[in-house]
Order: C-alpha cells, then sequence, then structure tokens
C-alpha cells in the first residue's frame, strides 16, 4: 500500500486533534505516515501519539531552518519529502496556514488541491473529498484528477479512531532555499488559553452578537458555555465593537464551526454568519426579535431577552449536573 | 510604486447561487458584483499609495472573468485604483484555483513590463469558492514572499510590515517588496466612490487582454484540464424551522435547558 503523508498538527510539540483525524482519514487511503515540522527533539514524543493512530513512519522535519518563516519553507520540505516518497495523497489541516503550504505545494508539484473537506473517502480513481459550499447551502463531491491529491481537511472530518501503527521515526532532511525565506515572522504573541475547547473542534459552541451589547456582558455567554463545556465564539458585530478578539468570531471571515449543537444568543443571523455555522448539527438561538433570520434555522429557539434567558437557563443546568 | 490589486466578480452572496450542469459555479445566469472582500483590498491598496504623497504610483485594479467580471473592475476604478486590466478568453471558463493563477500571474508580469510590479494586493478569500490559496499560488508562481491576511499593514521604502491574527498567535511579520500581500475583512472599511470618482472611472484607462496578448495557451487553462473535477453536487435541504418559543416569566429558560436534556447536552 503507498503512503499516505499526513502533516502533523501541533502547538510546539503537543500534537492537536485534528491530526488524530487525519490519521484515521489516512487508514482509508493507504499507509499513513505522519510529517512532523518541530524541533527534531521532541520527534520520539510526537511519534508516540501519533502512532496509537496508525501512523507506520513518523518523518521528522526539524525547524531550525523553517520556524522564522510564513509558508513558504515548510511548502518546500513538503516537496522534497514528496519527491523521495511519492505519496498516494497529502493530507493537511484546514487552517489558514494549512490551506497556504498546501497552495504553494500544489503548483510545486503540479498536483491538484481540495480545500476544506469535510469528509474524504477512498475510491476508485483516488481520494473523494466531500466540501460545504455556498455558505452551506451545497454540498460538493470532488477528486484530485493530476497529480498527487492534496487535501485540507477541516477539523472534525472523521472521529479519530485508535489503531497501533509502527511509529517508526525517520529524520528527513530538507534543504530550505534563500527565496522561501521572504516573508520573516519579527514578532509572535501566542493567543492566550481560554482553558476551553478550541472553536473549531468543540462539539458545542456558544456565541454572541449584537444582542449582547457589550463586553462585560459577555459574561452571560461565558456562564452557559462553561455549563455546556463549551466554546465561546462572536458575530462579526460584536468583534467590530470590541467585544471580543477576531480569533472569537465564527463567519465567513472567521471561523466555520460545525459543532453538534451551536447556540446563537442576540445574532440576526446574517448570510456572513450563517456561512460559519449552518452546517451544525443541532441549532438553538436565543433573540429579542421573534423576526430575526436565525429563527429560520433553529431546531429550538426563545424570543426573549438574552440577559434573562441565559442566566437563568444556566443556573438550571448546573443544578441538574448537580 | 506599481501596485496591482486582483479583484474578483462574485455571484451575490443574498442571491441564489447554485451550480451549471457541468458543476461550474454559474456566472452569467445571477447578480454579480465585486467579491466584498477585495474592497478591503483596494481599500489598503489606496491608503498604501495615500500614505506616500511625494511618489509617482500606478495602482491597477486586474480581474480574471467573463464579460460581465469587467464590473468589479469597474467598481475599483469607481473606488479610486488608476487604471483597470481584464483577462477576458473564453477558454478560460472553469479554470481552478492553479489555472487562475496561471492567468493571473502572467497578467502581472504584463502590468510589469515597463515599470516592475512592487505590490501584489488580493482579499483574503473569495466570497463564492472561498478557497484562500490564490494568494500564496500567485506568489508561488511569480517567485515572491506571500505575506497574508494582514489587519494592519504600513509601508516604508521597499520595506513592508504587517501585523495579523493568524491561527494561533498575533504576528508581526516584515518582508521586502516586491510581494504578494493579502489583506482581511479587520484592515478597515472600504470607502464608498464618490460621485466625483464614478465620473472620474469613466476616462480611466481598462486594458482588455486575450491569453494570446499573455502568451499563454488556451490548452493550459479551463475546466477540461483542471487537476481536479466536480463530480456531483447537491442542494443542501433547507433547514425545516423547529419550535420557536416566547420567554414569558422565566418559561425561555426552562423550555431551552429541557430541550438540551431531551437532546442529551446536558
Amino acid at each position: 500500500m503507498s503512503e499516505v503523508l499526513v502533516l502533523v498538527d501541533h502547538a510546539d510539540g503537543v500534537v492537536k486533534k485534528p491530526t488524530y483525524e487525519l490519521l484515521t482519514i489516512a487508514r482509508r487511503l493507504g499507509e499513513p505516515s505522519a510529517v512532523f515540522i518541530g524541533p527534531a527533539a521532541q520527534g520520539a514524543e510526537v511519534a508516540e501519539k501519533v502512532k496509537k493512530y496508525g501512523a507506520e513512519k513518523v518523518y521528522v522535519i526539524d525547524d531550525a531552518q523553517i520556524k522564522g518563516y510564513l509558508v513558504a519553507p515548510k511548502a518546500e520540505a513538503l516537496e522534497q519529502l514528496a519527491g523521495s516518497t511519492s505519496p498516494a495523497a497529502i493530507l493537511i489541516p484546514s487552517s489558514y496556514e494549512g490551506k497556504e503550504i498546501a497552495a504553494r505545494l500544489a503548483i510545486k508539484l503540479e498536483s491538484g488541491l481540495i480545500t476544506d473537506a469535510v469528509d474524504v473517502q477512498a475510491g476508485e480513481g483516488g481520494p473523494v473529498t466531500t466540501q460545504s459550499v455556498f455558505a452551506g447551502n451545497y454540498t460538493v463531491q470532488a477528486r484530485v484528477t493530476r497529480g498527487t491529491p492534496i487535501i485540507t481537511v477541516k477539523p472534525n472530518a472523521a472521529a479519530p479512531e485508535e489503531s497501533e501503527g509502527a511509529g517508526t521515526v525517520e529524520e528527513f532532511a530538507t534543504t530550505v532555499s534563500d527565496a522561501a525565506k521572504g516573508a520573516q515572522i519579527v514578532a509572535s504573541q501566542p493567543r492566550q488559553a481560554t482553558g476551553r475547547p478550541e472553536l473549531t473542534e468543540a462539539a458545542i459552541v456558544v456565541s454572541g452578537g449584537r444582542g449582547v451589547g457589550s463586553k462585560e456582558n459577555f459574561t452571560v455567554i461565558e456562564g452557559l458555555a462553561d455549563a455546556l463545556g463549551a466554546a465561546v465564539g462572536a458575530s462579526r458585530a460584536a468583534v467590530d465593537s470590541g467585544w471580543m478578539p477576531h480569533s472569537f468570531q465564527v463567519g465567513q471571515t472567521g471561523k466555520t464551526v460545525s459543532p453538534q449543537l451551536y447556540v446563537a444568543n442576540g445574532i440576526s443571523g446574517a448570510i456572513q454568519h450563517r456561512a460559519g455555522m449552518q452546517t451544525s448539527k443541532t441549532i438553538v438561538a436565543v433573540n429579542k426579535d421573534e423576526e430575526a433570520p436565525i429563527f429560520e434555522l433553529v431546531d429550538f429557539g426563545v424570543v426573549g431577552d438574552l440577559h434573562t434567558v441565559l442566566p437563568a437557563a444556566t443556573a438550571k443546568i448546573n443544578d441538574r449536573k448537580g | 510604486m506599481n501596485i496591482v490589486v486582483c479583484v474578483k466578480h462574485v455571484p451575490d452572496a443574498t442571491g441564489d447561487r447554485h451550480f451549471e450542469q457541468d458543476f461550474t459555479v454559474d456566472r452569467v445566469g445571477v447578480d454579480g458584483l465585486l467579491s466584498e472582500l477585495d474592497e478591503y483590498a483596494v481599500e489598503q491598496a489606496l491608503q498604501i499609495i495615500e500614505k506616500r504623497p511625494d511618489e509617482e504610483h500606478t495602482v491597477t485594479a486586474l480581474c480574471v472573468g467573463p464579460e460581465k467580471a469587467v464590473d468589479a473592475v469597474r467598481k475599483a476604478l469607481q473606488m479610486g485604483c488608476g487604471a483597470g486590466a481584464h483577462v477576458l478568453d473564453d477558454s478560460i471558463a472553469g479554470s481552478d484555483a492553479a489555472a487562475t493563477s496561471l492567468v493571473l500571474a502572467k497578467a502581472v508580469e504584463k502590468l510589469g513590463a515597463e515599470r516592475p510590479v512592487d505590490l501584489v494586493v488580493c482579499g483574503m478569500a473569495s466570497t463564492d469558492g472561498a478557497m484562500s490559496v490564490i494568494p500564496a499560488m500567485l506568489a508561488e508562481r511569480l517567485g515572491l514572499p506571500q505575506v497574508t491576511l494582514a489587519s494592519v499593514i504600513e509601508t516604508q521604502g521597499d520595506q513592508v510590515r504587517i501585523k495579523r491574527d493568524s491561527d494561533a498567535a498575533t504576528e508581526v511579520i516584515g518582508a521586502t517588496m516586491p510581494l504578494v500581500l493579502s489583506v482581511t475583512d479587520q484592515s478597515g472599511e472600504a470607502r464608498y466612490p464618490s460621485f466625483k470618482g464614478i465620473m472620474a472611472a469613466k476616462k480611466k484607462p481598462l486594458e482588455i487582454f486575450s491569453l494570446a496578448d499573455l502568451g499563454l495557451e488556451p490548452a493550459l487553462v479551463g475546466l477540461s484540464v483542471a487537476w481536479s473535477a466536480v463530480e456531483d453536487t447537491t442542494a443542501r435541504p433547507p433547514r425545516t424551522a423547529g419550535e420557536v418559543v416566547k420567554d414569558e416569566d422565566g418559561s425561555g429558560a426552562s423550555a431551552l435547558t429541557d430541550f438540551l436534556a431531551t437532546k442529551k447536552f446536558i
């Protein structure tokens, strides 16, 4: 069976959940090989994690020449690895960085690229992907028809399934051209951990919009989120008002989420917001305005003031949990 | 400076967007407009030159698409771009992102034939395909650095410095022109065309390029040679509206909690 390369999604060597989802998908297509671009010293530790999800090989690419720059050196490293492994497919997490790496790699390898897959299955002519397009109004089945299929996969595209792989570590030496070092990271301030689940990976998302009214009032949203073990999201209106940082934004120009449960509070439901949440399994809304378009999408809605409904519901939920 | 802004003409997201029988996006039978996210690119290109009043600048809005796509260029001219370029060729229909980036790259080279292009400015994504890959593909094709997802942009001489919110961190990125820049909707409200701008736009130069003008073989672009193929599209069934209750004396919170418990979210 041919190898399927999976680019490991990690933060300072801590492997993130989408990696396991990608490895689970890779097993449908061939023999999974994890590709870790990071400090070589962390390679063995990463291998221990990814072999539990079926990684037969773990390519460790030391990032000493890579980490200070935007995506171009990573694309070069993957190009070189693809050249020596001739993989059946390359799976990359569908983050902004992942998509940019994939974009450069596709041109280098003259290979087809499919982004934002929400499902990938083996097919006769290669992997068949499912994407959700036009603000979630259509699903599209597609296939790469040239070169090595390069597919960026969204979080939650598969439930991670454990399966023991060999996890053999191979250090892979790459050369980075000077041309790839053109965009330098001058400063980087990691986002503060909130202690809540990652927005794009969470099973439940509780969001607030214009109706929340102020930065301080977001504690109402956070309270419900914590009672449900959920991530906190915000509409563009709430972000533009400065109540929440942009990293919390759900919608066309923020994050696209597809959780089991999405609770929209004080959010009218403009097309730009829908684009980011319409594929959620269950949708609940609380809004004062009974004409708000969000109510066209909901499985359950409450017409009422979120400032009274949410704290009361939060208290009831906490009571039930005991 | 010589700046090129890439602008895309897209189906109106508030209208009924759908596919043709060959699974390409219907771009003819629907209302279209300049992609909202490209307005921010036009705005930032204009702000960059306005902050450098002592130099001579050209800002060209560049578009690839069918005949009516020229409306995207026109809007950019009304906003203040000095010139327009439209790559119009029937062979391009159905092109994937890889082929589109090839056409854009050749057009940028053409626009830089006499005076090298310093900056190519793009939006963060189109509002139709929404792949967010064109800036990176274009940079790869042109052999340039890409500085993407900028929310704050500063230039000094040939240096560019941007601030951005990336996936996991807030970053400052530095690079030397020429380069490809993409900007987000956080970079600042895009200006509306003024009446004066609308009148002036009618007199601004607008070049039409065919593939031959760009030295490109038609066989390199279009649906039949795309590197990926859509095999099926399915309209998502509209969500059927569920139960909506009115909150009266705390009934809303109880009903909400009951619903969440029934669905086993508690």
